[in-house]
């Protein structure tokens, strides 16, 4: 079907106010992030600040350890993300491949883990924790999202389209049954497990809700609290800071963002 | 394949199945216990049987909760699902340029919620905000839409729209790529519009993918915390409390584990509707292939 030309350019207009209606708002995180407090005062709508001012990025760094939230934040989400795929490979094995008595159950524990999102456990495991004294460590946010149901259920999808002639000739070989998981099945669903990492990465970089509600101190603080904070701290709220902070919280993930945006929009495209 | 020995499979299962036992399934049980206890973290707890709920359901509370979040839901579903469509359809071509637009919709789905609720806070400010001075511009009346009891919810689920449109609109844009090219020249053939190919060729064959795409956005948006912890904390006058943030508000801030727990326990009972009208759905969907 050949498109007329206008109506192409009315496309191409319609795609360009919606290009404007995402890019803006950043844009204008950016441009209040450069502007100094009186500016602001004075005319807080001005479309650009005077001169590059580096003084809300200077604040942000001076009223939080950026750099400790942000390697505390990085360890937590690829600790999380490497032990999901490290725990789902073996799991998913046995309910692709293997025979034996209870794996519709164990199966049936899975996808019916899939319904429950942590905000629906937030509190008993709050309680466990409070009680064992975790809350406030690595542990509190990390451990419970070790094993994903949603990992192993994509892993084990993954597995049942390999032929078990590959893990047959594996094991004649003299594999053990973990080389044959990690060193022979793991190579061959790198798609599947790439773009089950960086979901799960993005996803726990920028979790607000679990580490909000397992930290009470500043001992295991996660990047998104602390530019949060940065709101709620001080008299009056200084947005060109919280700006800054906002930028220096998303740069990581739009950085990832573009460098790996086939596997992101693939893994969500993918799931349905 | 026979496993080489018995035990292999549940040593494989092992680690996933206790955790997800543990974090995910025995939870549940213990808040449906707790429930029945008033419970403050300092004195020991004290058996009420259904008093939680009754208190709960005595003010009215528990209703306007639910209530609020299945209108704050409704909003997110519909505006997510409509503009993320119509961004499908429109973006749905080759070269740099419509590629560069999907990316830019889609990237607010992969920014935390921290920075998006920030930033729109900032753009919504009363005083200061761009999005107020543009309607003082266009001559609508000042409001500050997030002081504004009857405008703060409609606001967050501007809020939520923005995030998760892009969410949408790649579903769609999957699915459209499962509507065969020639069906929709056959149709051109015939003398169909654009209108009507897409009402009576595009539409029905992207039934399946609206349906996923309405139940995992309400889903979602059922779960929605950030924004209100971040943007109103529940207020002005309660108008913006969602479930999440009732649950979080009842255990942290007024130390009330046993409503707390009633509250996940009635949370619970919502997700698995939805999850039911999932199940529907989604069967139906495997019936249509």
């Amino acid at each position: 079907m050949k498109e007329s030309r206008a109506r192409y350019l009315m496309s191409m207009g319609l795609a360009c106010a919606a290009a404007a209606a995402w890019l803006i708002p950043y844009a204008w995180m950016v441009v209040t992030s450069f502007k100094t407090l009186p500016e602001i005062v004075a005319d807080p709508t001005a479309p650009l600040p005077k001169h590059l001012d580096g003084g809300a990025y200077r604040e942000v760094f001076a009223t939080i350890p950026v750099a400790r939230y942000m390697g505390i934040t990085i360890f937590m989400a690829v600790a999380i993300a490497a032990l999901q795929i490290g725990l789902a490979l073996p799991a998913g094995y046995a309910l692709a491949k293997l025979r034996f008595a209870g794996k519709r159950f164990a199966f049936g524990v899975v996808l019916a883990c899939l319904l429950v999102p942590a905000q629906a456990t937030f509190v008993p495991v709050f309680l466990l924790f409070a009680k064992t004294h975790v809350v406030n460590t690595m542990t509190a946010l990390v451990l419970p999202f070790a094993a994903s149901a949603l990992g192993t259920f994509l892993v084990r999808q993954a597995l049942m389209s390999v032929p078990d002639e590959i893990i047959e000739a594996a094991r004649m070989d003299g594999a053990g049954e973990l080389t044959i998981v990690y060193r022979v099945l793991a190579p061959m669903l790198k798609p599947t497990l790439v773009s089950l990492f960086l979901v799960s990465f993005v996803f726990h970089y920028n979790d607000y809700f679990w580490p909000l509600v397992m930290t009470t101190d500043d001992s295991v603080r996660t990047l998104p609290l602390g530019v949060a904070l940065l709101r709620e701290q001080g008299t009056g709220v200084r947005w060109h800071i919280v700006m800054a902070g906002n930028v220096v919280l998303s740069l990581p993930v739009l950085a990832l963002f573009a460098l790996a945006q086939k596997h992101l929009v693939r893994a969500v495209g993918a799931r349905s | 394949m026979n496993p080489r020995a018995r035990w292999h499979p549940w040593a494989m299962l092992g680690p996933t199945l206790a955790l997800l036992v543990t974090f995910f399934v025995l939870p549940i049980g213990v808040a449906a216990v707790g429930s029945l206890y008033s419970w403050d973290l300092l004195t020991p707890p004290r058996f009420v049987g259904t008093g939680n709920y009754r208190a709960l359901a005595a003010h009215g509370e528990l209703l306007h909760v639910g209530l609020r979040t299945l209108g704050y839901s409704a909003l997110v579903v519909t505006g997510t699902m409509t503009i993320g469509l119509g961004l499908a359809l429109l973006l749905d071509r080759p070269g740099r340029f419509f590629g560069f637009v999907r990316a830019s919709v889609f990237s607010a789905y992969v920014v935390s919620w921290v920075a998006v609720a920030l930033l729109w806070m900032w753009m919504l400010d009363g005083n200061s905000g761009v999005v107020g001075k543009l309607l003082r511009v266009l001559g609508a009346p000042a409001v500050s839409l997030l002081g504004d009891p009857g405008w703060a919810l409609p606001a967050l689920a501007i809020v939520g729209v923005w995030k998760l449109t892009g969410y949408s609109m790649i579903v769609f844009l999957a699915g459209l790529q499962g509507v065969p090219r020639a069906l929709l020249e056959a149709a051109a053939l015939d003398g169909a519009g654009a209108w009507n190919r897409f009402r009576h060729v595009t539409m029905p064959l992207l039934a399946p993918t609206a349906a996923f795409v309405a139940t995992t956005s309400l889903v979602t948006s059922f779960q929605a915390f950030d924004v209100v912890r971040i943007m109103t904390q529940g207020g002005p006058a309660r108008a913006t409390e969602l479930f999440v943030y009732a649950i979080y508000e009842q255990i942290f801030l007024d130390l009330s584990v046993g409503k707390a727990s009633a509250l996940t326990v009635a949370f619970f009972v919502l997700l698995l509707a939805v999850a039911g009208l999932q199940l529907r759905v989604w069967r139906a969907r495997g019936e249509a292939r």
